[in-house]
């Protein structure tokens, strides 16, 4: 963990609101593991004020990506940099996903709902590359926010889509999809990160089916390092049930240990 | 010819404590200091306050426990901590092992529990001083806290006063109509330094569901928005008092805390500000040299209480 504050934006792809930026940071790069996020300063004065917190959604030596979508100011403040800009970020910060036990053929699910399809793509890139298959199951409310797709399959990882409306894919939510799938197959594990409603629901249905899963959280941080205890989520551990750091202990947490609000 | 120039001396004096130079880091923003080992030299800071203890560990709030505002912050924290077997068994002798002053911030339920925390940390080695919280306004859903009035202020300074063989600094609340008269009451009840301000009590709402943003519905502003009131704090009680202040409150450069030092505070806490850079503290210092040095400032302790009022 860094601070890369003359990180690059070499390239901005946007479909609505939804963006994805590649940026020159190898101090971040280097070291990032799927699941993990960096702390992004949006503006150069005092409002917005904090960082966000946004998962990696590909990392190599060179820098990494990010794939965001405007949800308030922060957010706005970042889509409007262009390339060339500078960026200001500290990372990798957090526990990254656990990765199953590299075996040929063996499956994952990968369930991302709007933007939180994210840091998935860094994760099914580290899966294949260690010899899993992984499945991404892809969800947006509507076709537009599925915008990146053919990405997973460019990469040669099969994706299956949703859409809340019907307008692409399975109709219906993304949930419902991999219920289904569960019933004809076990994988290895489930990976999700999305609304907290989405993962709520997918924990009782991987519950169900008896597969383990992990699940990423998001949040509001304030420092994102462990030092502020901003953000928190009820965890079991073997010493009971607590308010633990998101930023810190996860954001990946294994789904029998989060208590859903 | 060569020009050679002394490097600016930046200690600072607070009578009980000399500090390697007047920034010292913010309780509350700063966890228990260790966080923030790979992004800072913690041995260049004048010190660390670190987080609120109260004797056993403890749950805080519900989230949402933040919610950021115009240049500020809101937290509901709620002074989630360790407590302090955990904090002198796993943090304590890594802090220790750092050449800084280690101030303890001690919290307490009641009269009892601030004792307690107290005493138990008086048998532990390397605390410079213990900073008094009496004043977090989001441990109590209204905000209530001893540092409202002045007869409770008094009393329970002087009751960790005869507990207690550490130096204190006491930590005020700015929710109050006079804050001159709770610095006074410190004061008097024996505290060696006040430090203000904590946050101040605010909310935010949320106008689509018309739910407020806090899980605890109230919270604490800090940051750049709350500088210019904290800022005025600070002069009335430096200038009025002879106890020495340390000024805490929006600073995020070092142009700001010498305004603090202007004021009259003889050190400074950074806060939020370490939240948006983990090295803002390492960089306020650099930036106060760099200041003194354009500005043919020998010793920084020189500017504290210089600010000419008409």
């Amino acid at each position: 963990m860094t601070i890369e504050r003359d990180a690059r934006l070499r390239e901005v792809q946007s479909w609505g609101s939804f963006f994805r930026f590649g940026i020159d940071a190898p101090a971040v790069g280097k070291d990032a593991r799927p699941g993990q996020f960096v702390m992004v300063k949006v503006s150069d004065g005092t409002a917005p004020l904090l960082r966000r917190p946004l998962g990696i959604h590909d990392a190599d030596a060179g820098g990494f990506d990010l794939f965001f979508s405007i949800v308030g100011r922060g957010t706005e403040a970042l889509s409007r940099k262009a390339p060339g800009d500078r960026l200001d970020v500290i990372g990798a910060l957090g526990k990254g996903f656990t990765m199953p036990a590299p075996a040929e053929g063996k499956t994952a699910y990968l369930v991302g709902g709007g933007r939180g399809i994210a840091p998935l793509y860094f994760l099914a890139r580290e899966l294949a590359r260690a010899g899993a298959r992984p499945i991404v199951f892809y969800g947006g409310r509507t076709r537009d926010e599925i915008p990146i797709r053919d990405r997973f399959e460019r990469a040669g990882i099969e994706v299956r889509c949703s859409t809340d409306d019907g307008s692409f894919g399975f109709a219906g939510f993304v949930t419902a999809l991999v219920d289904q799938e569960l019933i004809k197959s076990r994988p290895a594990k489930v990976y999700a990160c999305g609304p907290d409603r989405m993962m709520k629901a997918l924990a009782g249905i991987t519950a169900r089916h008896a597969v383990p899963a992990e699940f990423s959280l998001e949040s509001i941080m304030g420092c994102g390092i462990g030092a502020c205890w901003g953000c928190v989520q009820r965890i079991r551990n073997e010493s009971g049930d607590g308010w633990v750091k998101i930023c810190e202990e996860g954001p990946v947490f294994p789904g029998e240990r989060i208590l859903w609000p | 010819m060569a020009v050679t120039t002394r490097p600016v001396d930046l200690t600072a004096d607070l009578g009980f404590l000399r500090l390697r130079n007047p920034v010292l880091t913010a309780s509350g923003t700063f966890g228990y200091g260790l966080e923030f080992e790979p992004y800072l030299d913690l041995a260049k800071l004048g010190g660390i306050v670190v987080k609120g203890l109260y004797y056993h560990p403890r749950e805080g709030n519900p989230p949402p426990r933040l919610v950021e505002t115009p240049s500020g912050l809101i937290n509901a924290i709620g002074l989630q901590g360790v407590g302090v077997e955990a904090f002198a068994a796993k943090v304590l002798p890594r802090l220790r092992a750092i050449d800084t002053a280690v101030i303890v911030n001690v919290c307490g339920a009641d009269d009892d529990e601030y004792a307690a925390v107290v005493e138990f940390l008086d048998a532990q080695e390397g605390i410079a001083a213990y900073e008094l919280n009496i004043s977090c306004p989001n441990v109590k859903k209204e905000g209530a806290c001893p540092a409202l009035a002045p007869e409770p202020t008094f009393e329970l300074v002087k009751l960790v006063k005869s507990v207690s063989r550490r130096p204190l600094i006491t930590k005020l609340s700015p929710n109050v109509t006079s804050i001159i008269e709770i610095a006074q009451a410190a004061a008097e009840a024996g505290t060696d330094a006040v430090a203000l301000v904590n946050t101040f009590l605010a909310m935010a709402i949320d106008l689509e569901t018309r739910r407020p943003r806090l899980g605890n519905v109230y919270g604490g502003l800090s940051g750049p928005a709350i500088k210019p009131i904290a800022l005025r704090m600070v002069h009335q009680v430096a200038s009025r008092l002879t106890v020495p202040v340390i000024g805490l409150g929006g600073i995020m450069t070092g142009a700001d805390a010498l305004e603090f030092l202007v004021a009259g505070a003889a050190a400074v806490e950074v806060g939020t500000a370490s939240f948006v850079d983990p090295d803002a503290a390492a960089r306020i210092i650099g930036e106060i040299v760099s200041w003194c040095e354009a500005h043919g400032v020998a010793a920084v302790r020189d500017l504290v209480g210089t600010l000419a009022v008409p």
